[in-house]
């Protein structure tokens, strides 16, 4: 005999508490500020879908979304094989193990805006060891003028800040593989090339997927680090979409269209990250 | 295909080893020869592996040399030595097709495709891995896992010697019996030299023409299985080898005669004195009798049966002797008197010891 009764909802109460301060309600105060409009006096007229509609056909917004894209797939481009083939060159033994480990990791203990001051200095031609020995090299070197600069800085600055945690993530799958591996590789006669494709590979490949989605959510939100080098410039052109954000919601005071934007936003990280989780695991589940 | 020749072979894992206890491999000198298969037996860490490493490359040996005929391999890498090796756990390219993955080896080797094919469904046919050629191999069981590994092992054909490394651990016991039956098939087929090790003495004698046994770090005797039996050639192989082991009682030894704290022992052989400071004498239960008093006359060492155990085609007696346990084994259908007090020893096949080693007699 079972006794029904709605006792249950007490326990979940904590929960939904919690999550409702946390998640729901600020999400919906934008969700709130996105369809309506206000002049200021704390006054509130209903504009339905309209900032919606004005962000998503905006260039402004388009231009954004194209410079985070490319961003992005630049750095996953290069700090994915790169972390790889760091962490395959890692000592794995000796004394050099824990001092690669301590390495690979001292940028990750960086605060994001201090690595953004760090290259902002180092990039200077004045007094930046970099900027300054271009100069002395004889190239023209200057971050706050040139668009080409200025996104070979901040990308480089990026592959500098976190192509370790590629690496260590790497590294940990790489010293999961149990030396039999290698053993029946070399009994097998298989090249080092064959020992990455068939072994090593295979074998990160969820370290990497994590590793992937990670450093593509991180890249798609970055803010503080191109904004302390380039501040979004020269023009408009290493402004990123968080960059353009905080301009129109704070700089502008745009509450309304920032919120559309934010929203926009969000769904296009949920439905990228999603898309690629569901791509590759499924990969793996065909291969079964 | 080549006889494989160990020259003075030792090693051990320590950059600067100071004494004999710390070698995983204390001076080997062996020949495997062409053909053959051979059993390596011993416990846990006696060094079976490292010397299958050696073999096979995987370890640079600290001293001495590997030949394989008259070449030297001491400094070969494994990739040229042609040799095949199978692991205790399996290992499988997880993103290749079964067929993929026993073809691999060949591949490598440059074997062009219609060989490998023929070779490849040979081999899956007579491992029962057919009907899964085109699965990956990352779903299968641990035993298919393990089968495939072993299919590695044996798909190719010139090779100087197929290594088995406790190759069949993880494989369920009515498998493994047919894949043990395959392996010899196989053998007899193609006559590769094959090293099994293994500390499964039933696999051992069963799998091997010859069975070498180790024992920390040494290879103690090289033998057929009947030798093995008959003549171990330490205490340790009496005990590691029979179930249940040789009695081994310390023992003073005059001409042919054996005196165990006082009671004289028959012995089939003479010997002289015998340097050593510890002498002792193997009978296996297998060669002792246990009988009464007066069926004795008077002779037999004065034991008292602790339990009698019925293992099915035999009995085994646990009886005591002086605080140490020794055990008889009684054919079946012979009786055991319950006033059975007195235990004799086969003089044919009764070993003398000094310090571990046997000692040969001279005929008496």
């Amino acid at each position: 005999m079972k006794t029904w009764n709605n006792k249950a909802w007490f326990m979940v109460v904590p929960v939904v508490i919690l999550v409702a301060f946390s998640a729901v309600i600020p999400l919906m105060t934008v969700v709130n500020y996105s369809v309506q409009d206000t002049f200021g006096n704390n006054q509130f007229f209903w504009a339905g879908l309209e900032w919606f509609n004005e962000i998503v056909n905006s260039e402004r917004f388009h231009d954004a979304l194209g410079r985070q894209f490319l961003f992005t797939f630049l750095i996953l481009i290069i700090e994915i094989p790169l972390g790889v083939y760091i962490a395959l060159h890692m000592p794995t033994k000796g004394w050099g193990r824990p001092v690669a480990l301590v390495l690979m990791s001292l940028p990750l203990l960086i605060p994001w805006n201090v690595v953004g001051t760090i290259w902002q200095i180092f990039g200077r031609s004045d007094i930046g060891l970099l900027g300054y020995t271009l100069q002395l090299l004889g190239i023209e070197y200057n971050y706050t003028q040139n668009t080409f600069d200025a996104w070979a800085t901040i990308i480089v600055m990026d592959v500098w800040h976190w192509t370790s945690l590629v690496a260590l993530l790497a590294y940990a799958g790489l010293q999961s593989i149990p030396q039999a591996y290698y053993q029946a590789a070399r009994i097998d006669g298989a090249s080092r090339w064959a020992v990455f494709r068939y072994i090593q590979l295979p074998k990160m490949r969820s370290v990497l997927l994590i590793a992937f989605l990670l450093r593509f959510m991180d890249s798609f939100m970055i803010y503080t680090e191109p904004f302390v080098v380039t501040g979004g410039g020269p023009g408009n052109s290493t402004t990123l979409l968080s960059i353009d954000l905080v301009k129109m919601a704070i700089g502008q005071f745009d509450l309304g269209p920032a919120a559309a934007f934010s929203l926009v936003y969000f769904l296009i990280i949920l439905l990228l990250s999603w898309v690629f989780y569901t791509v590759m695991t499924n990969i793996d589940k065909q291969e079964r | 295909m080549a006889e494989i020749h160990l020259k003075q072979l030792a090693h051990s894992y320590l950059p600067h080893p100071t004494g004999s206890q710390d070698y995983a491999l204390k001076r080997v000198e062996h020949v495997w020869e062409d053909g053959k298969a051979y059993a390596l037996l011993g416990p846990s860490g006696c060094g079976k592996t490292t010397l299958l490493n050696i073999i096979s490359g995987l370890l640079h040996p600290s001293e001495g040399q590997v030949y394989f005929d008259d070449r030297d391999v001491t400094s070969l890498p494994t990739e040229q030595r042609d040799i095949a090796q199978v692991f205790q756990f399996p290992v499988v390219y997880d993103t290749m097709s079964v067929y993929d993955n026993l073809a691999f080896p060949l591949r490598n080797h440059g074997h062009d495709e219609a060989v490998v094919r023929e070779r490849v469904l040979r081999i899956a046919e007579m491992l029962d891995l057919s009907a899964v050629l085109k699965k990956k191999a990352r779903g299968l069981t641990a035993d298919a896992k393990q089968t495939i590994s072993l299919g590695r092992g044996l798909v190719r054909e010139n090779v100087a010697a197929i290594l088995f490394d406790e190759p069949l651990t993880v494989i369920d016991p009515h498998l493994k019996h047919t894949l043990r039956m395959q392996l010899k098939r196989l053998h007899q087929q193609f006559y590769h030299t094959m090293i099994y090790v293994t500390h499964d003495q039933t696999e051992a004698l069963s799998f091997a023409d010859q069975v070498v046994v180790m024992y920390d770090g040494d290879v103690v005797q090289m033998g057929s299985p009947q030798e093995l039996f008959e003549r171990p050639a330490h205490t340790f192989v009496g005990y590691f080898i029979g179930s249940p082991g040789m009695n081994v009682l310390d023992a003073r030894v005059e001409g042919n005669r054996a005196y165990v704290d006082g009671l004289s022992v028959p012995l089939a052989y003479s010997y002289d004195a015998i340097a050593g400071t510890k002498v002792e004498i193997g009978v296996r239960p297998e060669f002792a009798r246990l009988m009464s008093r007066e069926d004795a006359g008077g002779s037999g060492l004065p034991v008292t049966v602790k339990r009698i155990e019925d293992v099915g085609r035999f009995k085994i007696a646990r009886a005591e002797f002086l605080g140490r346990e020794l055990n008889v084994v009684i054919p079946e259908g012979i009786p055991v008197s319950d006033r059975a007090d007195r235990i004799l020893f086969d003089a044919q096949h009764v070993n003398v010891y000094a310090d571990g080693w046997i000692v040969k007699g001279r005929a008496a």
